[in-house]
């Protein structure tokens, strides 16, 4: 997948989690709790839905690598993005 | 024949609007089962039957608002004579479809789509707030979707009063007016707790992951069967016990108002099974389908405000509830550890109880056992 690709992964998983954020236009650099409302069970659906896409599984342990979007993108390309279809 | 009478979902509710009967006369009914929807300052509730029998007659039409405590409908009891033959119990369609086959009624229902148009969770449960017929309400979100705002400015062109405010502002200023609150706080190691919740998530599928707060909420649960006191409501000047341990949690929803329904029994289940209805019971909270016996039966109720930066929180008690337990955020803390300043995650825990029905003696007992519970992780 190309960062492209995986960027648009996350914005639509983000979405899915809280649809109030797709008319948010997310700046990548700036903590996404920052700039929506999410609380902690909205994270782990966010974090389970990036799971679901991706195939990527992230330990509770990095969730700090993953404040920003960019931060996001960065940390899944780097553990092999793929489509995961929705299983 | 029994009387099934409009419940009361909640110490401030006072009517509802009937806006769709899930079973038709002639229907088998089992008691949990879902008879109707009706639409409150809540939004739309799922009512459940407490009788097992066959719905014999309804007696109030979809987009009817009546009292709370009209009766609804008759249930003929098992042992009773048929006055009729009951027809075959149909299944009963899945609760969405039949809502938004109700939208066309009187009443505005919530729904997933309307004519064909997306709308969101948000706008769903606005309008359901709010009482707005989304079927009239201009969508400008993508693909023509209808969004919360859309919904705020067609209730702001419609004068909307906004019905979940004024049933939050009658049941908390009734609370305070009646209820002469005590309020405790004590300090939790959280070192333990978080080392547990953090090993059994590793070992977890991803979807299986637990919060804080279902350990918070186990805890809790616990410490109401050591100190009952705090478990059960004020009425008519004196208490009741619970009948069980049903632990309402305020669940806030985005676009502002909150709910408290109840998780049933959690003394009885482990964390992952308080997680997993937690899960459940927000995911419904925030997309619609709450039940009856959910929203009318919680014991006590756990606030939480820890995903906000506040240290500590005092709630206030919800009607006839007695307690209200309060957790704030885990902040790193100097705490003495043998003679030793060491930092450790600390969170502050309060209660708020109803001074009529409970002592300080009792609610320190009570608190103390929920700080002791997740500092030795007993009972898990």
């Amino acid at each position: 997948m190309t960062r492209a690709d995986v960027e648009a992964a996350v914005r639509s998983v983000l979405s899915d989690v809280a649809p109030e954020t797709a008319a948010v236009a997310l700046r990548p650099d700036v903590p996404i709790r920052d700039q929506v409302d999410l609380d902690s069970f909205d994270y782990l659906n966010f974090i389970i839905g990036l799971h679901e896409r991706l195939g990527v599984t992230v330990p509770e342990a990095d969730y700090g690598q993953l404040m920003t979007l960019a931060g996001a993108v960065d940390y899944l390309m780097a553990r092999g993005a793929r489509p995961a279809g929705r299983t | 024949m029994t009387e099934f009478r409009m419940p009361a979902l909640g110490a401030d509710m006072e009517a509802g609007t009937l806006v769709e009967w899930v079973k038709q006369p002639g229907d088998a009914v089992h008691r949990g089962d879902i008879i109707a929807v009706v639409d409150t300052d809540k939004g739309a509730i799922e009512i459940e039957v407490y009788a097992d029998g066959v719905l014999e007659r309804t007696a109030v039409a979809v987009g009817q608002k009546v009292p709370v405590g009209t009766v609804l409908a008759y249930i003929r009891g098992a042992q009773e004579s048929a006055a009729a033959a009951p027809s075959a119990a149909a299944a009963p369609a899945p609760a969405d479809e039949k809502k938004a086959e109700a939208a066309g009624a009187t009443v505005p229902a919530p729904t997933a789509s309307v004519e064909g148009r997306r709308v969101t969770p948000g706008a769903r449960r606005t309008a359901g707030a709010l009482h707005i017929d989304l079927a009239a309400v201009p969508g400008t979100g993508p693909g023509g979707a209808v969004t919360r705002e859309d919904v705020e400015r067609a209730a702001a062109r419609a004068g909307g009063s906004g019905g979940m405010r004024a049933a939050i502002a009658a049941a908390m200023a009734r609370s305070k007016r009646e209820i002469p609150h005590l309020y405790l706080q004590t300090a939790v190691d959280m070192t333990a707790a978080l080392a547990w919740l953090a090993r059994e998530n590793a070992a977890r599928p991803v979807a299986e992951r637990m919060l804080p707060l279902a350990l918070l909420i186990t805890a809790v649960a616990g410490a109401a069967r050591e100190v009952p006191a705090v478990n059960g409501y004020w009425t008519a000047g004196g208490f009741t016990p619970g009948p069980g341990i049903h632990i309402g949690v305020a669940i806030a929803l985005k676009d502002g108002g909150l709910v408290a329904p109840a998780l049933h029994d959690v003394d009885r289940k482990d964390p992952p099974a308080v997680m997993r209805e937690l899960r459940d019971l927000i995911t419904r909270a925030r997309g619609g389908g709450l039940r009856s016996s959910e929203l009318s039966d919680p014991t006590m109720t756990v606030t939480s405000l820890g995903d906000l930066g506040v240290e500590s929180v005092f709630g206030i008690i919800y009607p006839p509830q007695v307690a209200i337990v309060g957790f704030g955020r885990v902040l790193e803390r100097p705490w003495v550890v043998d003679g030793r300043i060491e930092p450790r995650p600390v969170l502050a825990a309060t209660v708020s109880a109803d001074h009529r029905a409970v002592d300080g003696r009792q609610a320190g007992r009570f608190l103390d056992a929920v700080a002791r519970r997740l500092q030795t992780l007993e009972g898990l």
